[in-house]
């Protein structure tokens, strides 16, 4: 395996780091989930992470959320950026057994909002991605994509700076991916960075301007998407790519 | 055998005449034990979401400590609670000792570990599963134990259905700091076992039937409740 990472000359900072990681390393269970890995997310970026299963691209997103304990390095938020401006969703949402309604106010809930504003952030934010006439189902009887668009609008609700999406559209079926794609295009063109981890190349092609290939919790290419499509790779993403990286 | 059916004669009478000694007893029970119930749920409640989500040194410790708190003997806690408010105890000057305040107490100590263990165990299942979602909406990680709590009402409303339970059908605690003083802080356990000693089975057995009636009522409320939320999770994914 090579421990040389690519970082393409292309890649050009679009704006100031919202979340800097220097140096960090998570170990979870005795084992190095993340190694070392240096990342600055700057505003304005859609950025994609993609790796085989249990490569760290979920422990990582978890590190920019600042969730995980790290063993070693240092994680930098811009002055601004505190943490109910850094949303995440999850590949699995969680839903209350309460109301949709209900629980698109929790996160505002929880940042101590009135009422009346976090009724009308919610409806505002369940309108966003066309669940408003579901206001008042149970959370837990959407469906699967439903329920994926439902965590979308409780994390714009809270207006972050930076969105880390964890897997959004896994389980998902063709048109409710679409769904889900077209909410996240419409979030970056509001100025919202995205962070998102990913198998579907297809959709790192179309949702990320960044591509970060992490193989066994250290990031082996960083590199414009144009370029990890089309230019030289490390030799295990370029395997990955093909869909010919060995089991392992 | 003739003496067991007019026992059960006499319980029919006591039950249906509304004699008031009977409904006294009756009353006092019901009060001491859903006044220690709602101490002991919101204590336990508070205690299990704590140590569900605290990370501190000795919290393995913590754990056994609170499991084998489930296995504490009624009369160990009397003897505690005695202890305690008696004269010379460091509680003595409250005066409580032989009232039913006393017997709230023994009877709050009793069932709190109850509650405090499953409730502990229900938010920690479903910390593992759903907790960072919530860490991740800026809730602090007690915030989500409260959450999850919430969200889990109807599992920790049983819980407190057990606890009533336990604590109605509990007699070694409250004989020892209640003092089975008649009128006073007699109640359907207590009562019982005086009744008994004392060769007048008809009342000990109508309290018996009471006493079984109100566990038996506290059951069927447990397993209606659980039926009902299956049922409404059932619906949920079925919608």
């Amino acid at each position: 395996m090579s421990a040389l990472s690519v970082v393409a000359p292309s890649l050009t900072p679009l704006g100031v780091p919202l979340v800097e990681l220097r140096g960090v390393s998570v170990k979870l269970g005795g084992r190095t989930v993340l190694d070392r890995i240096d990342l600055a997310v700057r505003t304005g970026e859609r950025i994609a992470l993609v790796g085989a299963n249990g490569a760290g691209k979920t422990t990582l997103l978890r590190a920019l959320h600042g969730l995980v304990p790290m063993a070693a390095g240092l994680r930098m938020i811009a002055a601004d950026a505190d943490a109910p401006r850094i949303a995440m969703v999850f590949q699995r949402p969680f839903m209350l057994r309460d109301s949709l309604l209900a629980n698109i106010e929790l996160g505002l809930r929880l940042q101590g909002r009135p009422a009346t504003e976090r009724r009308e952030i919610a409806m505002h934010a369940l309108e966003q991605v066309g669940l408003a006439a579901q206001a008042h189902r149970p959370g837990r009887a959407l469906s699967g994509g439903q329920q994926q668009r439902a965590a979308l609008a409780r994390a714009w609700a809270l207006k972050p700076r930076l969105l880390l999406l964890d897997e959004p559209t896994a389980s998902l079926d063709p048109s409710a991916k679409r769904e889900v794609e077209d909410l996240i295009d419409g979030f970056v063109a509001q100025g919202i960075t995205v962070v998102m981890s990913s198998h579907n190349l297809g959709q790192v092609k179309r949702l990320s301007r960044r591509v970060l290939y992490l193989e066994a919790g250290r990031v082996l290419a960083d590199v414009d998407a144009d370029h990890f499509f089309h230019g030289t790779l490390p030799p295990e993403a370029a395997l990955f790519l093909r869909g010919e990286l060995p089991w392992v | 055998m003739t003496a067991f059916f007019d026992s059960l004669l006499g319980i029919l009478q006591l039950v249906t005449s509304g004699d008031p000694k009977l409904w006294k007893i009756v009353g006092l029970s019901l009060g001491v034990s859903a006044a220690a119930c709602v101490i002991a749920t919101t204590a336990g409640l508070l205690l299990g979401a704590a140590v569900a989500v605290g990370q501190f040194r000795g919290r393995r410790a913590v754990l056994v400590l609170m499991n084998t708190l489930l296995a504490l003997p009624s009369v160990v806690v009397g003897l505690m609670v005695y202890l305690l408010l008696s004269r010379a105890g460091p509680l003595g000057s409250m005066g409580i000792l032989f009232t039913p305040s006393a017997m709230v107490v023994a009877q709050a100590i009793l069932v709190t570990p109850i509650v405090a263990a499953l409730a502990r165990q229900t938010i920690e299942d479903a910390m593992r599963d759903h907790g960072e979602q919530l860490l991740s909406l800026g809730a602090s990680r007690f915030a989500c134990a409260l959450i999850i709590a919430w969200d889990e009402r109807m599992v920790l409303f049983t819980l407190a259905l057990v606890a009533f339970g336990r604590a109605v059908s509990e007699v070694g605690a409250v004989m020892i700091v209640g003092g089975n003083i008649d009128g006073v802080t007699r109640v359907m356990t207590t009562a019982i076992a005086l009744e008994t000693s004392k060769g007048d089975l008809p009342l000990a057995l109508a309290l018996g039937f009471v006493l079984l009636t109100v566990v038996l009522l506290m059951n069927a409320l447990v397993a209606v409740l659980r039926d009902w939320r299956a049922r409404a999770d059932l619906r949920v994914a079925a919608a």
